[in-house]
């Protein structure tokens, strides 16, 4: 039990601290790394607790992928000059009213924790228990793939709309660069092509004319 | 202090989301740290539903967090590319910068 609380406390004020940095620092690219650690963190944290088919696929998706996809931007788009701290220069006037929803809605949050305290019957309205018996990744498969298969392929949809999206939005037609035209290739029939000539002998042939 | 039960879980969670919603209201950067926020806050609402799946017995937070996870990486995409396509035009992607919609 100690195990388990010290190394909920350490990944917990990982997490904590990294999201700090991500909000406050200075330059973009330090702002994706410490958001790569706020997941890394984030991921041991579920695994710790037992979810650790979840913790694995956030560290694929969101280390692997998404937080790559952030350094791949940020790199491209060479916004790591533009280095201004929060309060310099524009003044502001939404910082105000900005601080206090957020500290509203922190508020809100714990009030909402304070209230789950008093209430009895929350836990045991469970309708999808847990088999301990079987691994994380075994259970959870075997309710995704046959009472949710629904939401699943909804979400593969979702994901296909958004790589389509994607690539829609950010194509452009580029001048002088020489592409293929699929449409002029198929179209081509053997009259525009191929041209019969008789050839005389000796005299050769011009085509250009 | 030493029995980690679901209240610390979820105190984590309200701190992430907390930090994240600062980030977005805060931010003066660029358009991309707002994003990062957004997956902040999805982030402590996976941790909220993850310990309550753990902490009831319940599989059913775990297959939500599942699509969650799907939703976040279709919108990462889609803002990421919406941003490529804003610095394309406009050259700059600082916060003071967007203002087309004057909102």
């Amino acid at each position: 039990m100690l195990a388990h609380a010290i190394f909920f406390y350490f990944f917990s004020i990982l997490a904590i601290f990294s999201a700090l940095m991500v909000i406050t620092s200075r330059s973009t690219v330090n702002s994706v790394f410490f958001l790569i650690l706020d997941f890394i963190s984030v991921g041991c944290l579920f695994i710790m607790v037992g979810a650790e088919f979840l913790g694995m696929i956030l560290l694929i998706v969101y280390v692997g992928a998404v937080a790559v996809l952030f350094l791949f931007v940020v790199m491209m788009l060479n916004v790591a000059q533009q280095k201004q701290s929060w309060f310099i220069g524009q003044k502001s006037t939404h910082i105000p009213s900005g601080l206090i929803v957020s500290v509203l809605i922190f508020l809100e949050l714990l009030v909402v924790v304070g209230g789950w305290k008093y209430k009895e019957n929350i836990m045991s309205s469970s309708n999808l228990v847990i088999d301990t018996s079987v691994t994380n990744t075994h259970s959870i498969g075997s309710v995704m793939y046959t009472d949710y298969i629904l939401y699943f392929q909804l979400s593969g949809i979702i994901l296909l709309l958004s790589m389509v999206g994607a690539i829609i939005l950010t194509y452009r037609k580029r001048e002088n660069v020489k592409t293929q035209s699929y449409i002029k290739q198929i179209s081509r029939d053997k009259s525009s092509a191929v041209i019969l000539k008789d050839v005389e002998f000796n005299k050769g042939v011009k085509i250009d004319d | 202090m030493i029995e980690i039960g679901l209240g610390h879980y979820l105190t984590l969670g309200a701190i992430i989301f907390f930090l994240g919603v600062i980030g977005i209201f805060l931010n003066r950067k660029n358009v991309i740290v707002i994003l990062m926020s957004v997956e902040l806050i999805l982030l402590s609402v996976n941790i909220n539903l993850i310990s309550f799946s753990i902490f009831s017995g319940d599989l059913l937070g775990q297959i939500f967090t599942m699509l969650i996870l799907t939703v976040a990486a279709a919108e990462a995409a889609i803002g990421l590319a919406i941003i490529v396509i804003f610095y394309r035009n406009k050259g700059s992607i600082r916060v003071e910068d967007i203002h087309e919609m004057k909102g």
